[in-house]
């Protein structure tokens, strides 16, 4: 049973990990996206649509990501080279994303969709307990461990990653030290729309293979909130997402043995649990100053 | 080809007028555009839109109680967003607002009183505010992002609401549906006129908007606002405490949010029940930058901002638009508006490649 | 652009004059509000087929405009006043929380009729319709208890009001019929309308060891659980058996469009009268999926019960039936009144749950 428990919350934990560490890599630019969670239904919308279309799941994936890259260049565009706000283009971004993601998939409610198969790696899927958890898993699962280890590589062993981090600390030095801080940001900005558009495919093909509107149910959100809860660390984007995961279906577990307690604390658990968990973390204020972009959410315009 | 900006010497005034009418014009374009790749009449879609819902008393008086909680909001949050205070929670404060002020007509039924409805307002917003205290005290005394805080504090409190609604508050006599007793009628905002449902929350909106706009216009708290806002390094030499005005724009947007959240239960619901906003306190993070942070222009934009889910619904039922459409085209209102803003800061010149130059990373 | 503006002036100039009010008068408006998309698979998409069904029946004579995602509350009371005023000549407001809206509406409307699906306050010109879906959740709780071998279904809830409650009774009165050790589980997901959280749901009850899967929220997410885990699932609100082929044993699907289709002829003679309806399987108002994906004799006991339950020989809630607590509801052949049913907020015994008080 535990094995079972634990695939449900690895499953619940993927896209918010996912979609997490591509607003981190985003927000360790300087730049704030609150649009995740419309870039994520994109997403899902256009990877099952292409899905359906193709009949191959993988494709969908790939469409996934691309269709949350290219939206995310529509912020790109405004915050970036029109320097708007960026929390209000992000919040319209959603908007936008749940209002055009319905429209295009009217006709696809109702379908059933095709799952991502999962892959099983030889030799190593055969360990016990451990082997079917993490070595018999579909694509995007492996893809977000690859991610965590290749972001955390990227951000703090490589001077493309070191140079990111000085644009989001101070990017009026990095630009005087002759980075193209519009350049990078506009590169983070659609990774971390690739991201959501991924984690949105998680959703569509894999936790419920099936496109109904507004499936995303807010976790844009929570992926938002584990960007701060990890202090910009894609290690901790990995515990925070699957500690969610794991509180969120505890909670369900709690229920089903019939321990009466309200429903609804069992349900705000997670949330409350996050701001615990938070306020232990930001205690000591000197990681908390060190880990944060310090120029998150500022525009920035070359002077020429 | 690509675009450059060059910062103007001052803000332009001219586009400071211009830009609202350039975005609507371009809105109005492209919208016409997409009504008519759907097969719609883009005119008749336009018109329902942004002139059906203005024609009629009744629709005006249901524009102000849609603006109402938007401006109301907003202006508090605009406070909290000028001197970098990032309360998103303004939905949970909005919904603690209205379950503290509804504390006296649901538990106590009976109490008829010209009384109660001043102390339900005045408790909503100590509810509010109170509740935008917790992301100002984590953050004043742990250092706790309030980004974080205060959304991870709306789920608990809309959470907390449905629990209250189907169960303790629960009218006994409502076959156990999940709502409160329906106020008595002392415990109700009264309408404004007679010739609509609109009633006083639209005041406290607009009041609030001009006390604020004055507070930071002519008083010592609206320069403290700003300065903390754009350098905490330069407040503090100012002798200012960017503490103190964690505290100050937090509790004055939550009691702001609290009252909204009483005031739409009071006036326009008539009793509590789990849903009780369709989002106001993330749309008013919109409204707020739409009327970028000044609080009259709040009173322009949380008016547009009603006028579009009106429309949206004209259009739905006069010619058949859907619901996603009405939303998309929100969007674009919104894309366009916050992007024709940059005309008043910058002027925006097109560049050709090879002019270039610089290291690239 | 100074064309569009001027051609925007003259075509509110016309509409807000006279074209609006001239061309609503030889088509009957029928119209809807829905609490949700119309193409939620659930709910609200079984009331827009009805609609269809209703738009079709009548082709030229009617028209059906219709609002979607309409939030409860105040936005609610403004959308209902729009349509009153637009011209309808019946409205059908579709969720329970649309309630005091419809009445205050109808209270400055007099002469438009309005249908409030599922509420309890009726008015003169304010009708309450709700179809009797415990009906259908007797005939599922048997079939699960036959199906089922470790005698304990799953049931994923979406919030404790009394129609959920009454659901998920019925259901366990239906299966300790044929098996009186009989056991449920119950999660309360907080939401209609959520693949994920009611996937999340569906699996933390199979992994309890629920062997069959029964839900009161809008997606087929558990029955794709159900599916994947090889166990039996029961659809909801319609025929989800694409979703489960070899899984579905059978759904209650939501049939409103003949009730529609009666109700606007009434209005068409002029016979429309204020009415408090509760029909269940034998007015077609609700209608099972086929039983499928289960031995002859199982399928044959199910269609003995609907056909019991239609004829009104069989009431799914007759005695003796005992709370949770062990007190006596019901005493032997006492069949309970509708007004309990309306109002439920407690368990019979056998559901292995607290009900949230």
């Amino acid at each position: 049973m535990l094995e079972a428990i634990l695939l449900t919350v690895i499953t619940a934990a993927t896209p918010l990990v996912i979609a997490s560490l591509g607003e981190l890599v985003t927000e360790r630019s300087g730049v704030l996206n609150l649009g995740v969670e419309g870039m994520m239904i994109m997403g899902a919308v256009i990877a099952f649509a292409a899905t359906q279309a193709t009949g191959s799941p993988y494709l969908g994936v790939v469409a996934g990501i691309v269709a949350g890259a290219v939206f995310s260049l529509l912020f790109g565009f405004l915050t970036l080279t029109l320097v708007a706000n960026q929390v209000a283009t992000g919040l319209a971004l959603t908007i936008l994303g749940l209002g055009l993601s319905g429209q295009i998939g009217e006709s696809f409610v109702g379908q059933p969709g095709i799952k991502l198969q999962p892959i099983a790696i030889p030799l190593l899927s055969d360990i016990p307990f451990v082997g079917s958890l993490l070595f018999r898993q579909d694509l995007i699962f492996y893809l977000s461990i690859a991610l965590v280890v290749g972001i955390h590589w990227f951000l703090f062993r490589s001077r493309t990653g070191l140079k990111m981090r000085a644009i989001g600390d101070n990017h009026a030095s990095a630009h005087a030290l002759g980075i193209n801080v519009i350049r990078t940001r506009y590169l983070a900005v659609m990774f971390g729309g690739a991201c959501a558009g991924l984690a949105g495919a998680q959703l569509s093909l894999v936790y419920t293979p099936q496109w109904v509107e507004n499936m995303t149910g807010g976790r844009g959100w929570i992926a938002l909130a584990l960007v701060v809860f990890a202090s910009w660390r894609p290690i901790r984007v990995l515990a925070g997402g699957y500690l969610f995961g794991a509180v969120t279906i505890g909670q369900l577990h709690a229920q089903a043995l019939g321990i009466g307690i309200p429903s609804q604390f069992l349900s705000a658990l997670p949330y409350a649990a996050t701001i615990v968990v938070l306020i232990i973390i930001s205690h000591n204020r000197r990681t908390t100053l060190i880990n944060t972009p310090a120029s998150l959410g500022k525009p920035f315009v070359p002077e020429r | 080809m690509r675009i450059e900006l060059q910062k103007r010497a001052q803000v332009s005034t001219l586009f400071s007028m211009l830009s609202p009418l350039l975005a609507l014009v371009l809105t109005l374009f492209f919208g016409g555009i997409m009504f008519w790749m759907l097969g719609k009449d883009p005119l008749d879609a336009l018109y329902s839109f942004f002139v059906e819902p203005l024609l009629e008393v009744w629709s005006l008086h249901e524009l102000a109680i849609k603006a109402a909680p938007l401006i109301l909001i907003a202006v508090g949050l605009s406070v909290c967003f000028r001197s970098n205070n990032w309360n998103i929670g303004a939905e949970g404060q909005f919904t603690i607002g209205a379950i503290t002020g509804s504390i006296l007509p649901v538990l106590y039924p009976e109490w008829h009183s010209p009384m109660i409805l001043p102390l339900m307002l005045i408790m909503g917003m100590i509810g509010g505010g109170l509740y935008a205290g917790i992301p100002a005290l984590l953050k004043t005394r742990f250092n706790t992002n309030e980004i974080l805080t205060s959304l991870m504090l709306v789920y608990i409190a809309q959470l907390y609401l449905d629990w209250l609604t189907r169960g303790p508050w629960r009218d006994p006599q409502g076959y156990n549906f999940p709502q409160t007793k329906a106020f008595v009628p002392e415990a109700v905002l009264p309408e404004i006129l007679d010739s609509g449902r609109a009633h006083l929350a639209i005041v406290f909106a607009l009041v609030a908007a001009v006390v604020i706009w004055f507070m930071m216009r002519f008083m010592m708290k609206g320069f403290q606002v700003s300065v903390l806002g754009q350098s905490e390094r330069a407040g503090r030499f100012a002798g200012f405490s960017a503490r103190r005005m964690v505290w100050f724009s937090m509790l004055l947007s939550g009691a702001f949010a609290g009252l909204a959240g009483i005031s739409e239960v009071s006036g326009s619901i008539g009793h509590l029940q789990p849903a009780i906003s369709p989002g106001y306190g993330f749309t008013a993070i919109i409204v707020a930058f739409l009327g970028r942070l000044n609080p009259l222009g709040i009173i322009a934009s949380g008016f547009v901002l009603a006028l579009t889910y009106l429309g949206g619904e004209a259009a739905q039922l006069s010619i058949g638009i859907s619901d996603k459409v009405s939303r998309v085209f929100q969007g674009l209102l919104l894309f366009f508006v916050l992007s024709c803003d940059t005309l008043i800061h910058y002027r925006i010149r097109l560049v050709r490649n090879q002019t270039a130059g610089g290291a690239h990373a | 652009m100074k064309k569009l503006i001027i051609a925007l002036a003259a075509s509110a100039a016309l509409m807000g004059g006279f074209a609006s009010s001239a061309q609503a008068q030889d088509k009957t408006k029928v119209c809807f509000i829905y609490v949700g998309s119309k193409t939620d698979g659930g709910w609200t998409q079984a009331h827009d087929i009805g609609r269809q069904e209703l738009q079709t029946h009548f082709g030229d004579k009617i028209e059906t405009p219709f609002l979607e995602s309409v939030p409860e509350g105040p936005d609610a009371e403004r959308a209902i006043e729009r349509m009153a005023r637009s011209g309808c000549a019946l409205i059908y407001t579709t969720s329970f929380g649309f309630m005091d809206a419809t009445i205050k509406v109808a209270e400055k409307f007099p002469d438009v009729k309005f249908e409030h699906a599922t509420g309890f306050k009726a008015a003169e010109n304010v009708s309450t319709y709700n179809a009797r879906f415990y009906e259908g959740r007797y005939i599922q709780g048997q079939i699960a208890a036959k199906m089922s071998k470790k005698g304990l279904a799953g049931y994923i809830a979406s919030f404790p009001i009394p129609e959920v409650v009454m659901g998920i009774n019925a259901f366990v009165l239906g299966a300790q019929s044929i098996n009186p050790e009989f056991k449920l589980k119950v999660v309360w997901a907080n939401t209609w309308f959520d693949p994920g959280k009611e996937a999340d749901a569906a699996k933390a009850l199979v992994d309890q060891g629920v062997d069959i899967l029964t839900q009161h929220t809008d997606t087929t997410a558990p029955m794709q659980v159900a599916a994947e885990r090889g166990i039996f699932a029961f659809g909801q609100a319609s025929d989800m058996i694409a979703a489960g082929p070899k899984t579905q044993l059978t759904a209650i699907v939501d049939t409103w469009g003949a009730y529609y289709i009666k109700r606007t002829q009434a209005l068409l003679d002029g016979n429309w009268k204020s009415e408090q309806i509760w029909d269940g399987l034998k007015d077609g108002i609700l209608t099972m999926a086929p039983y499928t994906n289960m031995p002859d004799d199982v399928k044959a006991m199910a269609e003995e019960t609907e056909a019991k339950i239609k004829s009104g020989e069989l009431h799914p809630f007759t005695g003796p039936v005992k709370k949770q607590d062990g007190t006596e509801w019901l005493a032997q052949g006492e069949k309970s009144e509708d007004g309990v049913l309306l109002g439920m907020n407690f368990y019979v015994a056998g559901v292995d749950d607290k009900l949230p008080q």
